[in-house]
């Protein structure tokens, strides 16, 4: 027990030293809690998918549409209970540089797109208002917060995949089922988009841009990419079925450089930690080598000036990763909020915790090795003759 | 004022040198990832910037934020090949090039993820258009036949492209028969092919861009006006090659910047306070020093500055060694997909004065801040105590 004190009194011998220390590590640990964050709010597509369905589209890429009369064809797939379809329409609205002024846009089938994501929850009066107007649309709680829409406004932007103005009336908002689902989207009626195009640019097809396919069970899945993939590999239009997390992390993967470039980032501030705690270590076991020498003659063994030593390192290091913890949550919230359209969910997760306080310690441990050695290699003499 | 001689400064620096070397391996790791994001968002802007050509001039449906999503029909196009702005060819012809673009999948050789490619439709004249892209290996592919020629970095990057193989898309088969070094700029990482034979495989009856080269680039202005006055041009929209692969570049170099300059803000503050650990640690262990210093009638000011200059040489030095580690990265290629173009673009660090000059600034800034408090604090020592110090 007095050698528990021995620590926290040597802690704070130093109070303006050991603040400044556990502040430098809060800030590191903040930071890194910030990056790990961002990594999985890159993933958080994939995070949300769902285990039950599948996305067809066309085998080339992303870019090229399905004909229309897959869908007949998707149904009759075993395993495949529900099949619903979507666009993406892109479009500029108001200043293309605000970030904030990108939001995902797509054209969906009213009747079924939203029993295929029971996650998005829409009012049954919104969406019985929904279905009822051609021009209707849903937005996302987030994105009807950030821009002030409420349900009867008006939005209207300038196509840029389908050209010309369009306009839409807000006649439902979505919730979220939980937080990982993405807020800030706006669905509109397929329907809509075909007509419009139709009007504008005769001879224009429309098609679908991809299907999403329910599939229960899901056991069935491999079996569902098969026979569908195979039925059309001749067609005009070849699929690529996969899963929807298979989809999502399609499309992590084409970034990935960003990603392993904030892994490596995440990487260099353990070694940040470290290097400010190593330093207040040293220099606190510098300026105490003739106390140790003393303690040494004492009686004290090797082994309780490495407990004094380990323990003040971890003491610090620990302190300072908690502060920095409760200071991640503020800032990740600061941070969504200044880029919702790159990160619509994002979220703390506890693996980030665990990892964050983990790198502490270890900072912490490691920190204490190369100052203890030191302190059980010198001997007593050259100790007590040591000059400050 | 007298000042306290340089060399005291540096020796206190060296009597602890293990301390010295932890703050400036700090400050090194800052200002790396500070010159290293900067690197990145630079090396993407040049990479897209290079790509135009200031004597081009590129045309894209009305607010076609990319070539993917713009759309120019044939008729269209003719009108923009007969006006006089356009500059002939060797041969005669307009020194035009109607072009597709479309994205396709490709998987890479090292992670095997997928990504996104451009493929890149051009007419006859995009050689001499864009002298920048050369063929390397190989030999340039036959218009009006389904060959293609491949950019360096996707040559490099993914799977089953190489000369004499071939990749099947647009329910055809295509051969590769070439391999093209376009000098760094985003063509690299494209794939070109005959236009019409592309238009025709992917079922689009329509072009996403024409690119001609400008008689008299001083003449720009005049030639966008009479356009956007051409009822049959009205829809579409003319800009400097240059500014549109500017643009490119935007979203996403804006991303890497903002992303870089949170996390860096954020290091910089735990760098700072490393360094007042650092200089609050040798104020407190020379005390007896400055009232040594005082006594012999150096001013306050001098101790002052020579603690601030410590700091300052503490982190200048840690400041080189950073932008020394970031210069390594300027070996390392990156790629990865522009929000905007949706396709893969390989690009590489690129170390500039600019990029220095503002690394060792922030070093700068940060060894003054770092040490202003603890310099205060040993230029306000009493004389008579410090010199009783034990």
């Amino acid at each position: 027990m007095k050698l528990v004190k021995i620590v926290f009194k040597n802690v704070f011998r130093h109070r303006l030293r050991t603040v400044l220390t556990m502040l430098g590590i809060a800030t590191a640990v903040m930071a890194f809690g910030l990056i790990r964050t961002i990594v999985g709010a890159w993933n958080a597509g994939v995070a949300a998918s769902s285990a039950n369905r599948m996305i067809t589209r066309h085998s080339v890429s992303f870019i090229f549409p399905l004909p229309l009369p897959y869908r007949q064809q998707l149904l009759r797939v075993p395993g495949v209970t529900a099949v619903s379809w979507a666009n993406w329409f892109g479009g500029v609205y108001g200043d293309p540089n605000d970030f904030k002024n990108f939001w995902p846009r797509l054209a969906i089938d009213p009747e079924t797109f939203f029993d295929l994501y029971p996650e998005f929850q829409v009012p049954p009066d919104q969406l019985a208002a929904f279905k009822k107007e051609r021009n209707a649309c849903i937005i996302g709680r987030k994105l009807a917060q950030q821009h002030g829409f409420k349900i009867g406004d008006a939005i209207t932007m300038e196509g840029d995949i389908f050209p010309g103005r369009w306009e839409w009336v807000v006649r439902g908002i979505y919730t979220g089922r939980d937080q990982t689902v993405d807020e800030t989207q706006m669905f509109f009626q397929w329907n809509y988009l075909y007509e419009q195009v139709q009007q504008r640019e005769p001879g224009r097809p429309v098609e679908a841009g991809w299907y999403i396919l329910r599939v229960q069970p899901p056991d069935a899945m491999p079996q569902v990419t098969k026979t569908v993939d195979e039925q059309f590999l001749n067609s005009r239009a070849p699929t690529k079925t996969e899963s929807e997390k298979a989809f999502q992390q399609g499309f992590v993967q084409m970034s990935s450089a960003i990603i392993t470039s904030l892994q490596v980032i995440s990487i260099v501030i353990v070694g940040i930690i470290l290097l400010v705690l190593a330093n207040t270590i040293v220099m606190a076991v510098r300026e105490r080598t003739r106390e140790y020498a003393v303690l040494k003659t004492l009686g004290f063994s090797a082994r309780h000036l490495v407990v004094f030593i380990f323990g003040e390192s971890l003491l610090i290091a620990v302190s300072g990763g908690v502060l920095g913890l409760a200071l991640t949550y503020p800032m990740v919230a600061g941070f969504g909020k200044a880029l919702p359209t790159f990160f619509p969910v994002i979220n703390v997760a506890p693996l980030t915790v665990v990892l964050a306080l983990g790198a502490a310690v270890i900072a912490g441990l490691a920190a204490a090795l190369f100052p203890a050695t030191r302190v059980v290699r010198t001997s007593i003499v050259t100790g007590l003759r040591m000059v400050g | 004022m007298t000042r306290i001689p340089f060399s005291y400064i540096w020796r206190s620096l060296w009597a602890r040198r293990l301390t010295t070397a932890l703050t400036l391996g700090g400050l090194a790791l800052v200002v790396f990832v500070f010159a290293g994001v900067l690197m990145l968002a630079r090396g993407l802007e040049a990479t897209l910037v290079e790509t135009g050509s200031p004597d081009n001039a590129i045309v894209l449906r009305r607010s076609a934020g990319s070539e993917l999503v713009s759309q120019i029909d044939r008729g269209t196009a003719s009108v923009l090949e007969t006006q006089p702005d356009v500059a002939p060819a060797k041969d005669g012809r307009p020194l035009l090039s109607r072009e597709v673009v479309v994205v396709i999948n490709l998987y890479k050789k090292q992670t095997n993820g997928m990504s996104n490619i451009s493929v890149r439709g051009v007419s006859p004249q995009a050689f001499e258009l864009r002298p920048s892209f050369r063929i390397t290996a190989g030999r340039p592919f036959q218009f009006g036949t389904h060959e293609v020629v491949v950019g360096r970095n996707i040559a490099n990057r993914f799977k089953g492209v190489a000369v004499g193989a071939e990749l099947s898309f647009g329910g055809d088969r295509w051969a590769v028969v070439g391999i093209a070094d376009a000098g760094g700029t985003g063509f690299d990482s494209e794939i070109w092919g005959d236009a019409d034979q592309l238009m025709q495989a992917f079922g689009r009856p329509v072009y996403s861009s024409v690119t001609f080269r400008l008689r008299d680039p001083g003449q720009f202005e005049a030639l966008k006006a009479r356009l956007q006055a051409d009822p049959r041009s009205q829809s579409l929209e003319v800009k400097r090659e240059q500014d549109f692969y500017r643009e490119q570049s935007q979203a996403m170099a804006n991303f890497i910047k903002i992303l870089g300059i949170v996390v860096t803000t954020i290091f910089s503050v735990g760098a700072m306070i490393g360094a007042m650990i650092t200089m609050y640690a040798a104020v407190s262990n020379r005390v007896v020093e400055v009232g040594a210093l005082r006594a012999l009638g150096f001013r306050r000011r001098s101790v002052l500055a020579a603690f601030l200059v410590e700091s300052v040489l503490l982190a200048v030095v840690g400041g080189l060694a950073g932008v020394g580690l970031a210069a390594l990265l300027s070996f390392a290629r990156v790629s990865t997909i522009n929000f905007t173009s949706f396709a893969e673009i390989g690009f590489g660090f690129a170390l500039g004065p600019g990029v220095i000059a503002r690394a060792l600034i922030f070093a700068l800034v940060m060894g003054l801040i770092g040490g202003f408090l603890p310099a205060v604090r040993a230029a306000r020592l009493n004389i008579v105590n410090a010199l009783r110090a034990s």
